[in-house]
């Protein structure tokens, strides 16, 4: 009875302890550490492709509108204004006039004005005098006709037709506004913006510093006094000093299942979660060169594919099978389950690959006779390890294929050739979102769209989904089209891998995004608990 | 001695040279420039950005315009700048070189201090306990890969001192930097020092079967005397050679244990600035080890003649 009583006392002690500490208040002070995994080229997000740079720098900048960083599921509900106090639309959809905050100052000391959002943009499409040493986002916003100036305050994007996606890219970790008065290498070098942290420093291989914007103008925030990130580049020193508690937060999507498990064992307190982050394996095929011109043959290679199998031997089961677009419960765009059953290749493994064998035998191999090919990809573990298995896979239809490791900077400009003939790729989306997916990958001519699949039918509905404001029906069109996609083996989606974060329990308000990799650093409001 | 001291620098400056066109062609061998690289992280080529890029770096000038342009900047202490971070090359380098040097440094001192002493007992006790024992340890120097025990190392200090000595900050002092140096110092050292400890053990055993040590035994010298005085400093000039070698090889080798322990020196730094293809820090950094070695070597020769009066530079 004793003992009873005993556990009965320690069970509410225990829920008092824990319910205090979940409606703790939040506390200023303290320096958040994490590890980054590499030097990143700069902090100037616009320039940049990966989220090795918007991690540490989105935290530097603001948008005009953001995702809320609290809604794991980034979409257009999920929009807040930032820089921009409101925003509408014209009633042609052609016109979106943000009215912009007053009162904001960037880090150093200049007033924000609606001219830093016309510069920003001009900068984007190559309008102004000041240059991009590289542009990677400049198609999201070729539907952008012009970006005027009404004072202070306002500014209206005059669209070249309808967009409604134009907010989600706008709300992207990719989209901070820029300053008018600082060169874009000097945002290269020291990056200004007006986000709750400033610049400190970035030194290779060693360190990125950001310390609080004391003028932030979200009054009380943040709460941080800085954040730091150590450059850790070897995975197993990272996650010892994880477990060790030299950095409080591991660098964002980096853990696998089995490092998780490792962390796990070590210091059992350490949250993990583990989520999509719409980067997808795909394999590429060069439909430009015989015998890969064949569209049977590609669809044939389609239906040998065993998606379970990879995804249970390359991520221990933490992936999904999908289309081109991150798939549900976590995406809001891609094609659910049943409908994706009805697509070549995602059905029955088995009977999938009876018809592919058949297909293989009437174009005239055959066992004695396969057809021998080279899977090009970079080389590293995360392209290595999935093309191998694909080897392994396309050997079920008589195709006997032998792994070529490329150099990982001669990759893209060795696909851009058109110089391989099967490769496997890494596909990573910005945003879940389908104007973001299908302009960059599957329009004709894109520099993305490395099979060079083209179908000009296929581009007008591209359109037509892009304009069309009523949500109901664009996701009808939307899965309309990756089902196309997905028949013509435009690029077949091997699947959308899943990755971990881990982090101490003193770190609070920190949220994980569960589709997308780039859109969740502003960490205004984080806060430890120590 | 003075004409070969100008000799032997001229030869330096020659071997200088030589490796600056090695290096400068063999970067420029590799596939891929730092343009390739950038656009590479964006996942696309956009050719006419990618062209304007060189085109800014004067990476379409032809490759003899750009050696002698880096040749003239080397020549009047102009290093050029990073590609990547677009800082001076000189204030990216300079601060890397103490950190590797203190780095090498203590392990050259935990080698020598280890090795040279071990390997001596090591022989004058040859075929005893003492002797198999550290033979074993020797071994295990040389065949435990630096990865493998740096990790080792750190997964200890973790798991029994719920820390890990790894530079995640500049040390503050004197002593938090020893701390801080002293661990991967030692595991690098383990093997130079297995490596210098067999070599004198041999050289030592060489030698203590002279005629002269037989001599001087007849004598009455000491024990003491015959191995440290007579024996060692005999045994000890291609333990000195070895030595020099160590060092030249710990000034840019380091790269293992630089990344297992997170030390942001010299040797990961060239290694990232070769994935970069940042040509500025890349040759810029080669020259500079290869600056060290040379030096290395020559002090090594001039250090032969002071220790051995039977050798003479004409």
């Amino acid at each position: 009875m004793a003992i009873r009583l005993a556990a009965l006392a320690a069970g509410i002690l225990a829920t008092v302890a824990l319910s205090a500490a979940q409606s703790a208040e939040p506390e200023h002070g303290g320096i958040l550490k994490f590890y980054h995994r590499e030097t990143p080229p700069s902090l100037s997000i616009h320039e940049e492709a990966t989220f090795s740079v918007n991690a540490p720098a989105m935290a530097i900048y603001n948008n005009l509108i953001a995702y809320d960083q609290h809604k794991p599921q980034a979409s257009i509900d999920t929009i807040v204004p930032e820089l921009a106090t409101s925003w509408a639309w014209s009633k042609d959809q052609t016109q979106l006039a943000f009215k912009l905050r007053s009162g904001v100052k960037w880090h150093d000391g200049v007033a924000f004005t609606a001219k830093d959002v016309k510069c920003t943009f001009d900068l984007l499409q190559g309008k102004g005098e000041d240059k991009f040493r590289k542009d990677p986002r400049k198609d999201w916003y070729a539907n952008v006709a012009d970006v005027t100036v009404n004072g202070d305050d306002e500014v209206t994007f005059d669209l070249k037709r309808p967009q409604p996606s134009l907010l989600a890219m706008l709300a992207s970790g990719y989209t901070p506004i820029y300053p008018c008065h600082v060169t874009a290498a000097q945002m290269r070098t020291h990056p200004i913006g007006t986000g709750p942290f400033k610049f400190v420093e970035m030194k290779q291989n060693e360190s990125i510093k950001l310390v609080k914007n004391p003028d932030y103008w979200k009054k009380g925030l943040p709460y941080l006094d800085g954040i730091e990130y150590t450059i850790i580049s070897n995975r197993a020193t990272a996650v010892l000093a994880f477990v060790a508690g030299k950095v409080d937060v591991t660098f964002p999507t980096e853990m696998t299942q089995a490092l998780i498990n490792d962390i796990k064992a070590q210091d059992p307190t350490a949250v993990c979660e583990i989520k999509p982050i719409n980067v997808n394996t795909n394999l590429i095929v060069n439909r430009d060169k015989p015998p890969f011109d064949n569209a049977e043959l590609r669809t044939a290679m389609a239906m040998s594919l065993d998606r379970k199998s990879m995804i249970d031997i390359i991520l221990q089961g933490q992936g999904d099978q999908g289309g081109s677009l991150l798939p549900p419960p976590e995406g809001v765009w891609g094609l659910p389950p049943d409908r994706l059953k009805t697509l070549p290749g995602y059905g029955d493994v088995a009977k999938d690959r009876e018809k592919a064998r058949a297909i293989m035998t009437k174009l005239g191999y055959s066992a004695t006779n396969p057809l021998k090919i080279k899977v090009s990809t970079r080389n590293l573990a995360t392209y290595r390890d999935p093309a191998a298995v694909l080897i392994d896979q396309l050997k079920t239809i008589y195709i006997d294929a032998e792994l070529e490791p490329v150099e990982s900077s001669a990759w893209f400009a060795k696909v851009a050739r058109g110089d391989y003939s099967v490769g496997l790729n890494l596909t990573g989306n910005g945003i879940d979102d389908p104007d973001q997916a299908f302009y960059e990958n599957y329009a004709c001519g894109s520099e993305r769209n490395y099979t060079h699949y083209c179908n000009k039918d296929l581009e007008k509905l591209f359109d037509q989904q892009s304009s069309e404001t009523d949500l109901a029906k664009r996701k009808q069109l939307v899965w309309e089209i990756d089902k196309k996609i997905q028949e013509d083996v435009a690029r077949p989606i091997l699947y959308h891998a899943r990755t971990g974060t881990c982090w101490k329990p003193y770190v609070k308000n920190m949220t994980i995004m569960n589709n997308n990799a780039y859109n969740g650093y502003r960490y205004e409001d984080l806060w430890l608990d120590k | 001695m003075g004409t070969y001291l100008i000799r032997r620098f001229l030869l330096m400056l020659l071997t200088l040279f030589g490796i600056s066109v090695l290096i400068f062609t063999m970067l420029r061998i590799v596939p891929g420039n730092i343009a390739d690289i950038l656009f590479d992280a964006a996942g696309m080529i956009d050719v006419a950005e990618k062209a304007k890029l060189e085109h800014e770096l004067g990476l379409d000038k032809p490759i003899v315009v750009q050696y002698a342009a880096w040749i003239g900047g080397l020549a009047h202490g102009d290093l050029g700048y990073s590609y990547v971070s677009e800082k001076p090359a000189i204030e990216e380098i300079a601060p890397r070189i103490p950190i590797t040097a203190k780095l090498a440094g203590l392990a050259l001192l935990f080698s020598v201090a280890f090795g040279v002493p071990l390997g001596v007992v090591s022989a004058v006790k040859q075929n005893s306990k003492l002797d198999y024992a550290l033979r074993v340890i020797s071994l295990s120097g040389l065949s435990m890969p630096a990865f493998w025990l740096g990790l080792l190392i750190l997964m200890g200090f973790v798991k029994y001192f719920g820390t890990i000595p790894i530079y995640t900050d500049p040390p503050k002092d004197f002593w938090s930097a020893l701390w801080l140096f002293s661990i991967p110092a030692a595991a690098v050292g383990f093997r130079s020092s297995a490596l210098i400890m067999r070599l004198t053990r041999s050289s030592m055993l060489e030698v203590l079967r002279q005629d002269y040590i037989r001599t001087a035994r007849a004598k009455g010298a000491s024990d003491q005397n015959v191995n440290y005085h007579h024996a060692l400093r005999n045994a000890v000039l291609p333990v000195v050679t070895v030595i020099g070698i160590e060092a030249a090889f710990l000034m840019g080798g380091l790269i293992v244990t630089e990344t297992v322990f997170n030390i942001p020196g010299v040797a990961r730094f060239l290694v990232e600035a070769i994935r970069w293809r940042d040509y500025p820090i890349v040759q810029n950094l080669v020259m500079f080890i290869a600056f060290v070695a040379v030096s290395i070597n020559f002090l090594v020769d001039v250090l032969y003649a002071a220790l051995d009066p039977r050798i003479k530079y004409a």
